[in-house]
Formats: structure tokens, C-alpha cells, sequence
């Protein structure tokens, strides 16, 4: 498209159903939907050292990470390392409040990225997303639980 | 072969910037002012960029409004002109709206074309047409690495290449488009589509920009991919089908005739007549599809044509390859590569709730081209800004009426910013417009960054953000209902941030 060129933006969309067909977030839905949940998404790269979520900045976004590590941390300090599989940003985007860690791309990160606004919807289109997300915030609060047991 | 008259002949110069469009003519006449030698070559025999050819149905999608609420030529015109690049006098600004016929507040394509040629002429920026990139190397000299650009011409070196050659190759995905459809960039004449059926693989701006123009001739008009379609009048950004080009959806939802289908294309058969049968698997929970088609076309996209450029160690991203690239649209793998024009997408900015910036289109590029072009000047040659001083009494007068006023901040939302930095002998330095990802996150002495944001509300506020003893924190502006943004609001948010950063 010559003027704005969005189409450009398209995902991939063949190599990244497969990618996302493996993700146990995705572990439910069948392959139609994956193909319209891909086109839901932007594929976005971020270099090492680049900041994908910033601590304090409203309108974050909800990411997925296809390939690479990143680290969360909170005033400098690093609470955790996620990687392949893994996503982030979800909880400010739910509480619509500001994320409370900076997420750094610890070596090249490949994410998909789906803003804020459209994840309401996305995750209501797809309970068998939501299931697989309330599950892995179920672990998370029990991991978190124990740490201060 | 360019005549022998042709400026820039092979060899070493500086700077090499490829592309004669809006993107490079802009990065072009932004190095020449900073004093920065430079060479601009090109394959194409012209300038205008992919604007020689489309868009298809000639009309574009950004507007030049010729009579506006600020006086044409002004800095505050550029608010209302998005399609005139950025000369600093006449008669090299505001080139647009004088080349229009009054019929529309969107130029015509040739409208478009003529004012990009306008440009090249009034600004001097010279090129070397016909010349077309072949192959890139990095080779090691006296005094460091360079490139070598071999051309059908010859071979150019620099140690900075600007590369600003579009998101112009035609690109279908692979599958059964690939061998069944053809691109938007090779659709016939409208009228060859009389009384047909036809199939638009693709529900973005382009995909819509065929259905309208088919709508008088198609039979059938079915345009289909897995996502939902998006309409800039919902998501209240340049993301999604603009109003133009909305009728075929309005046919849709009133049942006259043009469907559109949310489901991936799973095969295409062609009968010995010719005739398509296309299988589509619904995503929205439907039943799977049969449809029979004249045409099918495939409204998919352009990619950058990098070239060589990935096995050169420039990484991209997705299907798309727009290169990842730094705040200041530096490849992130391959220092001293730079993009121009649309490929800047691929510095994207924070992107916050979800607004991309303006960088695929000419309203939003041109200032990056303006700011990337400093940063080459300053990083490679030396050419220190300016950095007028301001006295703590002077600033919130000229903070609001930066974000009054200048063209940069409209129309990059959340991605440039007016940059101020405390200055240890008293008041701030004017660092100038720099992207805003890059502020917030290099670290630094106390600071203020001034821009406008959007939140996919419709609403447009300022957004002041302050590092204070390192720390960033964001400060925004209640917004106003008539989009004026020196407001009594941002004065006082402005008063209290100077007192903090200069005390």
C-alpha cells in the first residue's frame, strides 16, 4: 500500500502459527483461530539492552516472546528472567494501571506485541486463552505464596 | 546507463543516500543544509518515489488542506499539510497546496508526484537517476571499515549509507495466492473487471482502495483475511481503513453485494476455463467455504527491498523485513547503515496504547528524515547543534508553544519530542527535536520532553516528561476538546517541572 504502509506490518503468518502452536498458552485452540489470533498481533524485535516495557509510562502492550530472553526489573534491581514462550505486560494492561517493572531485551527478542485496548477482547473471544493465562497467574501467585512462607 | 552529465559519478563520498523519494529527498536537503557532502543515486528515472506509480486509483489518502487555520508556509501550516516535505525557505515550502486543483483536499497522485519534483528543483537536491543498487559489501581501508555500493553504474564508498528506498516490493505470502492471484501492483484497468467476480485477499487500506474502485464494475466483491477489518474511524489512529475507502464495508453491512469474509484461504483450484475455486477456512467459528471467482487479487503488502543487506548482517523483523533499527533508525546489527522514508518504521518507537508513529507515511517521515539527518551531521561529521540557551522564565512560554504550535510533535505523537536539558550555569539548553525513545531511555542530566500523545481514545494531550536525578516520570495534560494544547493546564504543568529541574 503506497501511502501508510500497514500491510507491510502483516505477520508472517505460516511460520508464526506453527511458532505459537507450541506455546502452552496457545495449547487449546485449534488451528483456524490461531491463524486469526496471529493476524491479531504485531511482530516486534528489540535489540539487546532495549527496554520493550517501561516502569511508570502508561499505555503498555501484552507480549508473547517467540525467541530470546528478557529480564524484569524493578528500580534497577532484576527479579526474573522469561523467555521462549513466555509473556509479559499482561497485568497492567488488565489493571489499567502502569507497569510496575522495565522489561529489558537481554539478548535479541523477537516478541508479539497486541495493545492494550484490543486485549480485552482477544481474551474474551478465546477462553481457552484465558484458561491457559489464569493458570499460569495461578502458578505465579503460588511460586510468590511460597517465596514468602 | 546515467548520462555522462549525471552528477555523483562512482567513487567515495561520505554519505551515500539510495532512493529518489519522499524519504531520500528530504534526508538529501536536510544533510545539504547541515554542509554534509553527500551522493544521492537512484534506479528510477525521476523523482517521486513509489508516488510515480500509486496509488492505483491516483488519488492519495493524506491531505493538504490549502486553506487552514495557520498561513500557508508557516511552521504551524505543516499541521494541515501532509504531503509538501520540508524546505527551510521559499520557495521550497508548501509546495502542495499551489500544485492542487481544488477538486479534493487529497491530491491526486500526479498532484503528489509534481509537488515531490517540485521539491527536487526548488531544494537543489540533485540525483543520479537511472543508477540502481546492486549488492552492498563492507570492506576494511586506511581509516576503517566502509561500504562498497555496487551499482549498475558503478561502485560508490562511504562509511554511512542512508538507505531510503521504500516499502515498494510487491509481496504475496507464500501458499495458493502465490500461484493463483496477482498483486495489487499488477492489477489491470478497472473496467477489465466489468461484470466479474473477484476476490481481494486482504482487508487493510489497499484491499479497500481495489473495492472501491471496483464497486462499478466488479459482479462480486469479496474481500477476505483471519482478522477482523479495522477502520481508522474506530481504532481513531491511521491504523485501519481510512473513511475513503470504506464504502465497499458500508455494502457489506447493508447486504449490497460485496462481502466481507474473517477466514485464511486454505487452496485455489483453476477449471480449464479459467474460472477459481477458491476453499476458505472461516476463523470466526463459521463453516468452511467453496466460492467461485474470475479474479483473485492480493491486496498483501510491500516489503522493503533490502537486497543483500540481511546477509550483510542487517536483522529484520517478520515477513515485513523492516530492518530493527535504533531511536535514531540506525541498524541495530550494522552501525552506519541508516533507513529513510517508510522503512523508519522499523524504529518504532513506544508505540503507547497501542499508537504506532507516523513513519509509513510522508507527514510523519519527513521529520525523522529532518532529525536523522542531525544526528549523521553530528555522530559522523562533527556538526554540533545549536543549543540555545533559555532562562527558567522563558520556558513554559516556549514549551507551549512548541506544542501549540510545532508540526513535529502533531504529527509524531509519543515518538518526537522537544527536548530541554538543565543547564549547570542556570535555566535549560534547547537539545532540539529528538525521538522520544531515546530521551527516556540514554540516561542523562535533568531533563524535559515535550510532546503530544494520543491514547486511541480520539483525544490528543500533552504528554510532559521530566528525569529528574535519572528518574523519568510521565506527566499528562488534561486534554482539550478543541485540541489546543497551551493550555492552562500544560502551563502549570510546565511552570512546576522547570521549577523542579532548574532549582
Amino acid at each position: 500500500m503506497p501511502h501508510i504502509c500497514d500491510d507491510a506490518l502483516m505477520a508472517e503468518t505460516e511460520e508464526l502459527i506453527d511458532t505459537i502452536a507450541g506455546f502452552a498458552l496457545f495449547a487449546d485452540v485449534p488451528g483456524p483461530r490461531l491463524a486469526a489470533i496471529v493476524h491479531l498481533f504485531e511482530e516486534a524485535a528489540f535489540a539487546e539492552g532495549e527496554k520493550v516495557l517501561r516502569q511508570g509510562l502508561a499505555g503498555s502492550a501484552f507480549y508473547i516472546i517467540l525467541d530470546g530472553e528478557a529480564a524484569i526489573v524493578i528500580d534497577g534491581d532484576e527479579r526474573a528472567r522469561l523467555g521462549r514462550g513466555d509473556f509479559f505486560g499482561e497485568v497492567s494492561v488488565l489493571l489499567g494501571e502502569t507497569p510496575i517493572a522495565d522489561v529489558l531485551a537481554m539478548r535479541p527478542l523477537r516478541c508479539l506485541v497486541l495493545p492494550g485496548q484490543s486485549f480485552e477482547p482477544f481474551l474474551v473471544d478465546n477462553p481457552r486463552v484465558m484458561y491457559r493465562m489464569l493458570q499460569a497467574q495461578a502458578r505465579r501467585l503460588r511460586a510468590a505464596n511460597r517465596w514468602r512462607s | 546507463m546515467a548520462e555522462l552529465s549525471a552528477p555523483f559519478p562512482p567513487g567515495e563520498y561520505p554519505v551515500v543516500v539510495v532512493g529518489s523519494g519522499p524519504g531520500a529527498l528530504q534526508v538529501s536537503y536536510s544533510l545539504s543544509r547541515l554542509g554534509v557532502d553527500h551522493a544521492v543515486i537512484s534506479a528510477d528515472p525521476s523523482a517521486g518515489g513509489m508516488f510515480r506509480r500509486w496509488p492505483f486509483f491516483q488519488r492519495l489518502l493524506s491531505w493538504t488542506k490549502p486553506h487552514a487555520p495557520a498561513e500557508r508556509g508557516s511552521r504551524e501550516y505543516e499541521r494541515y499539510d501532509w504531503n509538501s516535505l520540508l524546505g527551510a525557505d521559499p520557495p521550497s515550502t508548501a509546495i502542495q497546496p499551489g500544485l492542487m486543483d481544488g477538486t479534493s483536499y487529497f491530491p491526486s497522485r500526479p498532484e503528489m508526484e509534481a509537488n515531490l519534483v517540485a521539491f527536487a528543483e526548488r531544494g537543489h537536491v540533485a540525483v543520479r537517476y537511472g543508477c540502481r543498487w546492486t549488492a552492498t559489501r563492507r570492506v576494511e581501508g586506511a581509516d576503517g571499515e566502509r561500504f562498497e555500493i555496487e551499482t549498475t553504474d558503478g561502485v560508490y564508498r562511504s562509511k554511512v549509507l542512508v538507505l531510503a528506498v521504500g516499502v515498494a516490493e510487491p509481496y504475496t505470502p507464500p501458499g495458493p495466492a502465490k500461484e493463483h492471484s496477482i498483486h495489487y501492483a499488477d492489477v489491470r484497468p478497472a473496467e477489465t473487471y466489468a461484470d466479474r467476480r473477484v476476490l481481494i485477499i486482504g482487508k487493510q487500506n489497499s484491499g479497500f482502495e481495489l473495492a472501491t474502485g471496483l464497486l462499478p464494475w466488479a459482479r462480486q466483491l469479496v474481500l477476505v483475511s483471519p482478522s477482523k477489518v479495522k477502520l481508522s474511524v474506530d481504532t481513531k489512529t491511521l491504523v485501519g481503513v481510512r473513511a475513503r475507502y470504506v464504502q465497499p464495508y458500508e455494502d457489506h453491512v447493508l447486504g449490497g453485494g460485496v462481502n466481507v469474509l474473517d477466514a485464511s484461504l486454505d487452496r485455489i483450484e483453476r477449471a480449464p476455463d479459467g474460472r477459481l475455486t477458491v476453499s476458505l477456512r472461516r476463523t470466526d467459528g463459521g463453516a468452511d467455504l467453496a466460492l467461485e471467482f474470475d479474479d483473485v487479487i492480493s491486496a498483501t503488502g510491500f516489503v522493503a527491498p533490502l537486497l543483500d543487506l540481511p546477509e550483510l548482517g542487517v536483522q529484520t523483523v517478520g515477513q515485513s523485513r523492516l530492518p530493527v533499527q535504533t531511536p535514531f533508525w540506525e541498524s541495530t546489527t550494522v552501525p552506519g547503515i541508516f533507513f529513510g522514508g517508510t522503512i523508519g518504521q522499523g524504529a518504532k518507537g513506544l508505540q503507547k496504547h497501542g499508537v504506532p508513529a507516523n513513519s509509513g507515511a510522508v507527514h510523519g517521515a519527513r521529520y525523522n528524515a529532518r532529525v536523522l539527518a542531525a544526528r549523521i551531521a553530528q555522530t559522523h561529521f562533527g556538526v554540533e547543534p545549536e543549543r540555545p540557551h533559555l532562562s527558567a522564565e522563558a520556558i513554559p512560554a516556549f514549551i507551549g508553544g512548541e506544542l501549540a504550535g510545532a508540526p513535529e510533535l502533531f504529527h509524531q505523537r509519543g515518538y518526537l519530542a522537544r527536548v530541554l536539558t538543565a543547564d549547570p550555569d542556570g535555566g535549560m539548553r534547547d537539545d532540539g527535536v529528538q525521538p522520544l525513545a531515546h530521551v527516556l531511555d540514554q540516561g542523562g542530566p535533568d531533563a524535559l520532553a515535550a510532546t503530544l500523545e494520543g491514547d486511541g481514545s480520539g483525544a490528543i494531550y500533552p504528554v510532559i516528561y521530566s528525569r529528574i536525578g535519572g528518574k523519568v516520570v510521565e506527566h499528562a495534560v488534561e486534554p482539550d476538546p478543541l485540541m489546543r494544547f497551551d493550555t492552562v493546564d500544560s502551563r502549570r504543568t510546565i511552570l512546576d517541572l522547570v521549577g523542579r529541574v532548574t532549582r
